[in-house]
C-alpha cells in the first residue's frame, strides 16, 4: 500500500483523518498515485492538479524521503521506500502568512 | 412567523446568520469551509433549502458546495469549469494578449424556476450554467464570443463576471456585468449577448464612451420593474429605464459617486441604496463615516443613513456583492464590511445594528426570506 499525507484542508474536503492508504498499480509514479487518490476521493479532482492539463497546482509540493519530487517527471517511479510503505508520499501546501 | 437567513461569504469561510421576522436576535453558524475564501453563496428562490456556495483558495482551486437543508450540511458538487472551444485571449494589463484562464467563481445565481439550474459568473470573465444541481458545468460561450472579448482587460481585482440578473417577467432575458468590460444583456437565455453601455462615461479609458471597457461594479434590478436598472460604476451611479439601452447618471448629491454596492428596496422600486466609498485607491468611507445613502426618488436625491453605523474612524470597505435586502415588511437591508461586520436594518435603512462584529473580511451577503 502507498501511504499518502494530505494537507489539512484536503483531508477535511475528502473527509479523511490521518494518512490515506492506496492500492496503486505498478509502476508506482506520481501520476499513478494521484490517479488512485482522485479515483478514491473524486472531490479532490482539480484541487491538486489542474483537471485538464494535470499540471501540479503552483502552491503545492510533493515530498518523499526528505526529497522534493515536485519537479520530477510525473511518470518517473517513486522512491523504493514509498513503494514499500516505509515512507509516505506527502502532498504539501506552500506556507504563507495571512 | 417568517424568518430570515443571511448568507455571508468571507475571506476565511462562510457564515449563516438566522433570525425570526422581528430580526432582533441573531444566531451565527459557521465557519463553513473554514480557511477557504467563499466569494459567494446564494439560495434557490424556489427551494430555500438549496444553497450553492463558491469555495476557493489559490492553493487548491475551486470547489462548489451544495446544501439541501438550508446550510446545515454540505456536499461538494462539480468543480470543472472548462471554456468552450479554443479559449482565445483577452487583453492583459500591459495591453498584450493573455489566454483565458479560469481562476474562480465570483457569483452564483440560482434559476428562478428550477433549483437544479444555476449560473456561475467566473474569472476570467465567462458565464457557466449547470442544469444538474452543480454537478456539471457548461459555458454559455456566446458571451465571450460577443466580438469584443479580445478587448476586455482586467481591473485590479481581475477580469470577472460578478453580476448575474435574471428577469422574472421575461425568462429569456438576463444581464451580466464584467469588471472591466461593462454590462451585457441576453434576450435568448444567454446564447447571444449585446453590450449595453451607451451613456456610460469613463475617463480612465482612452475613449470615455466606448462600447466596452467600463468598470461596472454592480447592477441592481427590482423584480417587479425589470426594465429599470441601477448601476454602481467605478465612479458614477447610473440608471437605465429601458433594460440597459441607455444609461444616465443619478449620482446627485452623493459625497462620492464611487462605490461598489447598489440595491433596491423590496417593495419600493424607486428606493435605492448605495454606500459611497472614497477613491481613487483609498477605498474607505469618506471622512471615516460609514454611511448608507438612500434615494426614495430613483436617484439624484440621496439622504445619509447613519443611525447605528460608526461615524468616526471607520475605514472599512463594502465589496460589490456584500449588500442585500429581505422581502419582509418593513424591508430589511443588510451589508458586510471588509472589517468583518455585518450590519442589518430591519426598517428600510432608518436604523442599523451590527449582527456580526468580528468575522473575517466579508466578500458577499445574500438574504433568504423564509415562510
Amino acid at each position: 500500500m502507498i501511504r499518502v499525507i494530505l494537507p489539512a484542508h484536503l483531508r477535511t474536503l475528502a473527509q479523511v483523518h490521518g494518512e490515506v492508504a492506496l492500492d496503486v498499480p505498478t509502476p508506482v509514479t506520481q501520476r499513478a498515485v494521484l490517479d488512485a487518490l482522485e479515483a478514491r476521493y473524486p472531490t479532490l479532482r482539480g484541487t491538486i492538479r489542474d483537471p485538464l492539463s494535470l499540471q501540479r497546482r503552483p502552491f503545492l509540493r510533493y515530498f518523499a524521503c526528505e526529497q522534493d519530487l515536485s519537479f520530477d517527471p510525473p511518470d518517473e517511479p517513486l522512491p523504493e521506500d514509498v513503494l514499500t510503505g516505509r515512507q509516505p508520499f506527502i502532498i504539501l501546501g506552500a506556507i504563507a502568512g495571512g | 412567523m417568517s424568518a430570515v437567513r443571511v448568507l455571508v461569504g468571507t475571506r476565511k469561510g462562510a457564515f449563516i446568520l438566522s433570525a425570526d421576522g422581528k430580526r432582533d436576535q441573531w444566531q451565527i453558524s459557521g465557519p463553513h469551509f473554514g480557511g477557504w475564501e467563499v466569494y459567494h453563496l446564494k439560495g434557490s428562490p424556489v427551494d430555500p433549502g438549496r444553497i450553492y456556495a463558491s469555495q476557493s483558495t489559490s492553493w487548491f482551486g475551486q470547489i462548489i458546495q451544495r446544501s439541501d437543508d438550508g446550510g446545515q450540511t454540505w456536499q461538494p458538487a462539480g468543480n470543472q469549469f472548462t471554456y468552450e472551444g479554443v479559449p482565445g485571449s483577452h487583453q492583459w494589463y500591459d495591453g498584450t494578449p493573455h489566454p483565458w484562464e479560469f481562476a474562480r467563481v465570483w457569483h452564483l445565481e440560482p434559476a428562478l424556476d428550477d433549483p437544479d439550474r444555476v449560473y456561475a459568473g467566473v474569472e476570467d470573465a465567462a458565464l457557466f450554467r449547470s442544469d444538474d444541481g452543480g454537478q456539471t458545468w457548461r459555458e454559455l460561450p456566446g458571451l465571450r464570443a460577443h466580438g469584443s472579448g479580445a478587448q476586455w482587460m482586467p481591473g485590479a481585482g481581475g477580469l470577472s463576471v460578478h453580476t448575474v440578473l435574471l428577469d422574472a417577467h421575461n425568462r429569456g432575458r438576463m444581464y451580466i456585468a464584467i469588471s472591466a468590460a461593462g454590462a451585457f444583456r441576453s434576450d435568448d437565455g444567454g446564447q447571444t449577448w449585446r453590450a449595453i453601455n451607451r451613456g456610460l462615461k469613463s475617463d480612465y479609458i482612452p475613449d470615455p464612451d466606448a462600447e466596452v471597457g467600463h468598470c461596472v461594479h454592480r447592477i441592481a434590478m427590482h423584480p417587479d420593474r425589470p426594465e429599470v436598472l441601477f448601476m454602481q460604476k467605478h465612479w458614477d451611479v447610473m440608471r437605465s429605464d429601458d433594460g440597459g439601452g441607455l444609461w444616465y447618471e443619478v449620482s446627485g448629491n452623493l459625497p462620492s459617486d464611487f462605490g461598489f454596492v447598489v440595491d433596491i428596496h423590496a417593495h419600493q422600486p424607486d428606493t435605492v441604496y448605495v454606500i459611497p466609498i472614497k477613491s481613487d485607491s483609498e477605498h474607505y468611507p469618506p471622512e471615516g463615516k460609514l454611511r448608507v445613502y438612500r434615494s426614495r426618488s430613483g436617484g439624484n436625491e440621496w439622504e445619509a443613513l447613519t443611525r447605528g453605523l460608526p461615524q468616526q474612524d471607520c475605514y472599512v470597505n463594502v465589496l460589490r456583492d456584500a449588500m442585500a435586502v429581505d422581502r419582509l415588511d418593513p424591508c430589511g437591508v443588510y451589508f458586510g464590511t471588509t472589517g468583518g461586520q455585518v450590519y442589518a436594518s430591519p426598517d428600510g435603512g432608518d436604523s442599523w445594528n451590527a449582527i456580526a462584529r468580528n468575522l473575517p473580511a466579508v466578500l458577499s451577503v445574500e438574504v433568504q426570506t423564509l415562510p
